[in-house]
């Protein structure tokens, strides 16, 4: 669907600078969409919508932030006491934090469900995954700017991690630190690098919806789209959803604000840092519980380093480990199961990560960690090969409407 | 590649265009890579921060069985006056099965005092003195035993809390770094 500008200003623009058909193509509102999507079709919206509170919460701090070791735990406070609804912008800001993993965390499972990663969205899905790496980047270095105990050993532990590597990890290490400690110059860059990531991360939003829109969205049936009677306008249809949507979640995320703003943080990053004296339980944001679970669970420092990583590596490989020619699970009667099995795995590690890594919660943590490979490596490989799917729809009209003849309506609505 | 050919040349052999097209690039890119190199290497500490790179200790306060706690280039440095019991302990534990096998000898500089960073080896942590299986210092992190010498003994980490270079400047003050 071609834009069709009206107005004469906006047409002289286009002319000269096609801007209008360019966001258009990204966004635009003519997007024929399966008619068939549900809710978990809204967590895509919502993850944008989330990123650009993080923006302009986030420039509205670094107004009153200080990247400085001996400032910036008392620049912080100042936001929350003295400046006009700095606690408003930082309570946002950590939760947005918060809100921005669960939204994306259920957006990908979704798309595992519904086999959105397979044929021809594999570089769409790539995309995700390198917006998940530079979010965990950026919700990393952001929760150490304000300089409490959690952010100075969150800091000290996840940059240890590359002293793992045998010859290039120590020099890596003191590479990022800018120095042979945690300290001053680690604290400038990760401010500087904080800034940063969010606007790469929106680069990388619009290159994810350039390759969503080149063949659309997957479904729930994941059946492809097989003309006009399978499609309606994402206009108003799916803008109205989104925005009911929307509602629903900035309750959920005015409940965080409003009602529990420390709940998801941790009370130790209300001491300044001492390098002087770990606490006695460093753990992550929740976000990060998952992996860092895998990380204890192997006992040893190179083995855990390199399993953490390839836990999100790994989703690189879907597209070729999953080896069925059925998108949705719906129709994957076997499959689906070892889903749950999956989804209660990640579950494990989500609630073992945040544990001392001793007796049940270690054993659990080796078990699901087993299972999370073993779900990539074994049961999607040979599932897909042995499983009988249950057979798939001609179209996605045809569930709803038999047959897939074009309704009544559908052949007035193309010219939209 | 390149079938343009000019000189003389026949089918499939170099030309001269695709020396200078090959030397071109490969300028090209050692060019690049130079011009990189400085974004690169100003991440790496700083003159100042290597400049500040040694502190004097003074043990004549330090007594039997105590231990200071000094924050060297930013990381804590343990200065342990040991007993003699502790020492007695490490230097029988020589023989044990060590993961990160030295004996206590080679650690200390005069057997009292054992000087280490207080860094624990494997993710950083500050270990907690007197502490632990071996009854020298215990990681809170992720558990981490070391013993009275400092020798990692049970757990992930996997090498022994460095000994920092130090030396003694009299009887009473040691000089680390
Ligand atoms: C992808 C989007 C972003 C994420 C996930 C994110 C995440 C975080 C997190 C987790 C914190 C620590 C909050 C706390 O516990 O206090 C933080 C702090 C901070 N962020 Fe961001 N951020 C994002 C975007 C931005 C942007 C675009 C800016 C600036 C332009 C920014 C500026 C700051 C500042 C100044 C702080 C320190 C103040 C504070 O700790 O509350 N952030 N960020
Ligand atoms: S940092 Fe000491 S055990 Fe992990």
């Amino acid at each position: 669907m071609a834009l069709q500008l009206q107005n004469p200003i906006l047409k002289w623009i286009e002319y000269r600078l096609p801007v209008f058909s360019t966001i258009d193509h990204m966004v635009g509102s003519g997007y024929p969409t399966p008619k068939n999507l549900n809710y978990l079709w809204n967590f895509g919206s919502l993850a944008g919508i989330v990123l650009v509170v993080q923006i302009v919460t986030g420039i509205v701090l670094a107004m009153h932030y200080t990247p400085h070791t001996s400032l910036a735990f008392d620049s912080v406070e100042h936001i929350m006491r003295d400046v006009n609804y700095g606690w408003l912008m930082r309570y946002l800001h950590a939760n947005g934090a918060s809100m921005f993993f669960v939204v994306v965390y259920i957006h990908i499972f979704r798309g595992l469900y519904y086999g959105s990663y397979k044929t021809p969205r594999e570089l769409l899905w790539f995309i995700g995954i390198i917006i998940l790496l530079a979010m965990m980047a950026t919700a990393f270095m952001g929760y150490v700017l304000p300089w409490g105990q959690m952010s100075f050993w969150g800091a000290t532990v996840i940059t240890n991690l590359f002293s793992a590597f045998p010859f290039i990890g120590d020099p890596i290490v003191t590479w990022l630190w800018g120095g042979f400690a945690v300290d001053n110059p680690t604290l400038n860059r990760f401010f500087s690098l904080h800034f940063l990531l969010p606007f790469v991360i929106v680069g990388l939003v619009m290159l994810h919806l350039l390759a969503l829109h080149q063949h659309g969205s997957n479904n729930p049936l994941g059946v492809e789209k097989k003309g006009p009677q399978d499609t309606i306008p994402f206009h108003p249809y799916y803008t109205v959803k989104d925005l009911f949507g929307l509602g629903v979640f900035l309750i959920f995320f005015a409940y965080w604000v409003f009602f529990n703003p420390n709940y998801l943080g941790h009370p130790d990053n209300y001491i300044p840092a001492n390098p002087l004296v770990t606490p006695a339980h460093i753990v992550p944001e929740w976000y990060f519980l998952p992996f860092y679970a895998i990380l204890r669970a192997v006992p040893d420092k190179l083995g855990g380093v390199l399993l953490m990583f390839g836990a999100i590596l790994i989703l690189f490989l879907l597209p070729w480990l999953d080896t069925s020619r059925v998108k949705s699970s719906r129709f994957r009667p076997i499959y689906k199961q070892f889903y749950w099995v999956f989804v209660l795995a990640c579950i494990g590690l989500l609630w073992a990560g945040g544990q001392p890594p001793e007796g049940l919660p270690l054993y659990l943590s080796r078990v699901c960690t087993v299972y999370y490979f073993a779900h990539f490596l074994v049961v999607m490989p040979l599932v897909g090969w042995f499983e009988r799917p249950r057979p798939l729809p001609a179209s996605i009209s045809e569930p709803v409407l038999g047959g897939g003849k074009l309704p009544a309506g559908a052949a007035a609505r193309g010219t939209h | 590649m390149s079938s343009t050919t000019t000189g003389g040349a026949g089918a499939g052999e170099p030309t001269r265009r695709d020396f200078l097209y090959i030397a071109a690039v490969g300028i090209g890119a050692v060019g690049t890579a130079a011009a990189i190199w400085p974004f690169i290497s100003q991440m790496n500490p700083s003159a100042d921060v290597l400049a500040l790179s040694s502190i004097e200790v003074d043990l004549s306060n330090i007594q039997t069985g105590m231990s200071v706690t000094v924050l060297w280039r930013g990381k804590p440095v343990f200065v342990r006056h040991r007993t003699q019991a502790e020492i007695d302990k490490a230097v029988a534990d020589d023989k044990a099965d060590l993961p990160d096998p030295a004996t206590d000898e080679s650690r200390v500089k005069k057997p009292e005092w054992l000087v280490m960073m207080g860094v624990c080896t494997h993710l950083g942590c500050v270990p907690l003195g007197q502490q632990g299986d071996y009854g020298g210092w215990f990681c809170p992190c992720h558990g981490s035993h070391y013993d009275t010498s400092g020798r990692i003994r049970k757990g992930p980490a996997p090498l022994n809390l460095p000994v920092p270079e130090y030396a003694f400047i009299s009887d009473t003050r040691i000089k680390i770094g």
